[in-house]
């Protein structure tokens, strides 16, 4: 299996990966006496500054998807991915900061369905709650997968080995420390994964001549490498595409004009809108953070925080593939099938010296964890709170709740390894997952914007324009697959996917709440925007969210400017 | 929360720098050498931090 990605490991190695697994592990140790109520174990006391939450809000989206997925995709497409960080991430985590934090954390719900029952009703926060319990014990378990293939392929660990050491070390520093632990840890995986991937950034891009050689090679070999992907591409388009490799804007005016087949419209309102906001507004994963803040003002600040080093993550993982491309180094390939998604730990065995090859690899493992761990500890609140709480036991006592956070967690990571096996004996398995996660998220954001921003939107319309949605987007794949609709790529679909599952959604909330009864006004302070009164800030204006917001809009501006 | 996270983060780059550092120094490997350079540097900076934070809740009883 892809033997050409095997690596020896040295004593030095080792070691690396043994005070990185000691550290993580000794973080829950010592959190653990802390952990004496189910706020502390669950929301993390609420306690927090807003630097802790902020990196950790970053870190708990940085799993194996993200890292392996877009050095591989930077290869495959370019510096195209980067619209998944500068449109597709930035515009939503200053939405959410600056318009959806106030509601969130103000309205002192514990999470994102207890939210939606707050303002709408128990058969939303049901339907959001059960849904997101299941998917994010899946996306646990394909992060747990991932990182297995990782090792399997690289140190030719077996997969058994590497699922039970995973699961070990994550189930140990969450159960012992619950969220807080969860936190501490990304914020630490965090910079371990920016020390760990910085050097090879900087020596990949200076292997390829720099930016200015990595454009000039592409510009040469560019044609080839997009026929090698596609070979039904002619050598016209082949050149003509060549530019999205180091251009992000000036290809994508026809989907035919760039590698990922996406244009500006697709790329707008199903990435920069729908997905986006689908995500970052409303996904509890990263909005539990920011629930951990101590106060509203960190609170606000935390996906602020985050939107920095999120826009420069492209240099960190984007631009390596771009330079592996422009260095043609070859990718593995595994049973006829390109293996894109192993381009950095190519890189990594390519480029780095012993010692460095430990913490490259120490970097993945930390952004395996942090995913897995941010899946258990938003998994554990939601089945706490929202499931447990509100249907089994509703009378529970924070002792009950804490017991069972603490059981959730261990079942969570349990369920997690039955996800992986799945996984690995369903392979088409992962595929559907991404799907699934679409079909739920999107019309989720429409909801949330209704809930906050209109307060004539009533419980029967949020339901049913949610239910129309999730539907919507089903129907959508299904035509798709028959063949009923076409697009330039998968990404495309996605993106359109997206749109219409959103605008069904919204569309249809708004058409039941016009027929059917709006809740007591009364009902409604602090959850809709209209009824909320919104104190005078008594902070300096260069220290409020907003300026924050605006220094981030204008820095990813100049991102788009830059590579335009 | 009682642990200044600073800390262990700081320990933590205090003990991989210098393997790095060393392992480099050993072989005439310059990118370990910069690296555990760069990441012991990084690590006195959060202990520094760290100690002064975890002295200052001490005193104000956050602690």
């Amino acid at each position: 299996m892809m033997q050409e990605l095997h690596v020896q490991l040295t004593s030095v190695d080792w070691a690396v990966v043994a005070v990185y697994f000691a550290f993580v592990l000794g973080i829950g140790f010592v959190l653990r006496r802390y952990m004496k109520s189910s706020e502390d174990f669950l929301e993390s006391g609420r306690s927090l500054p807003s630097w802790i939450t902020g990196l950790a809000f970053l870190s708990a989206n940085l799993g194996a998807l993200e890292v392996m997925g877009m050095a591989g995709n930077g290869y495959k497409y370019g510096m195209l991915t980067a619209h998944y960080y500068w449109v597709g991430a930035i515009p939503a985590m200053i939405f959410v900061a600056i318009f959806m934090m106030p509601f969130y954390y103000g309205s002192r719900a514990r999470s994102v369905p207890e939210y939606l029952k707050l303002r709408f009703d128990e058969k939303t926060r049901g339907l959001n709650a059960l849904s997101f319990a299941v998917l994010t014990v899946l996306m646990s378990g394909i992060n747990m997968f991932a990182m297995a293939v990782v090792f399997k392929v690289m140190l030719g660990w077996d997969f058994e080995v590497s699922v039970v050491i995973s699961a070990a070390v994550v189930l140990g520093y969450t159960y012992l420390g619950g969220l807080t632990s969860s936190i501490y840890n990304e914020v630490l995986q965090f910079f371990l994964i920016v020390f760990g991937f910085a050097p090879l950034a900087i020596v990949s891009v200076a292997k390829a001549g720099g930016w200015s050689g990595i454009e000039a090679r592409l510009a040469e070999i560019g044609p080839g490498l997009l026929q090698a992907q596609t070979p039904s591409l002619s050598a016209a388009d082949a050149a003509a595409q060549v530019s999205g490799f180091t251009h992000i804007w000036s290809s994508v005016g026809s989907a035919h004009s760039n590698p990922m087949g996406i244009e500006v419209i697709g790329l707008v309102m199903g990435l920069g809108f729908v997905l986006s906001f689908g995500y970052w507004c409303t996904d509890f994963l990263v909005v539990q953070r920011a629930l951990a803040a101590k106060d509203m003002a960190s609170a606000q600040r935390t996906p602020l925080i985050a939107a920095v080093p999120k826009m420069l993550f492209p240099f960190l993982v984007i631009i390596p593939g771009v330079a592996a491309a422009a260095l043609a180094l070859p990718m593995p390939v595994e049973d006829g099938v390109t293996r894109y998604d192993f381009t950095l730990p190519l890189l990594l065995k390519e480029f780095y010296p012993a010692g460095m090859l430990g913490l490259g690899l120490s970097a993945l493992l930390a952004s395996f964890m942090s995913g897995m761990a941010g899946n258990v500890t938003a998994f554990n609140t939601v089945w706490t709170y929202d499931i447990y709480q509100a249907y089994f036991n509703k009378g529970a006592s924070d002792q009950q709740l804490l017991r069972m956070g603490k059981q959730a967690t261990f079942w969570g990571v349990v369920a997690s390894i039955g996800a992986a096996y799945l996984v690995r004996n369903f392979s088409s398995l992962m595929d559907y997952m991404q799907l699934l996660f679409g079909f739920f998220n999107a019309p989720i954001f429409a909801t949330f914007l209704l809930g906050m921003f209109w307060k004539r939107a009533t419980p029967n319309g949020a339901f049913y324009g949610l239910a129309s949605g999730i539907s919507a987007g089903v129907i959508h794949h299904v035509i798709k697959t028959m063949g009923v609709i076409t697009y330039a790529s998968d990404a495309a679909a996605a993106f359109y996917g997206a749109i219409v599952s959103w605008s069904t959604c919204f569309f249809v909330t708004i058409a039941v709440s016009r027929f059917t009864m709006p809740r007591d006004d009364n009902e409604l302070r602090g959850l809709v925007y209209s009824l909320t009164e919104r104190p005078r800030s008594g902070v300096a204006w260069y220290a409020r969210p907003s300026t924050f917001a605006i220094v981030v809009a204008i820095i990813a501006l100049g991102l788009n400017i830059y590579f335009f | 929360m009682g642990l200044d996270i600073r800390l262990p983060i700081g320990l933590m780059f205090c003990v991989l720098g210098p393997i790095l550092l060393i392992s480099g120094i050993a072989n005439g490997e310059s990118l370990s050498t910069q690296t555990g350079a760069a990441m012991l540097a990084f690590g006195a900076f959060m202990l520094t931090f760290g100690v002064r934070g975890q002295l200052r809740a001490g005193r104000t009883g956050d602690g």
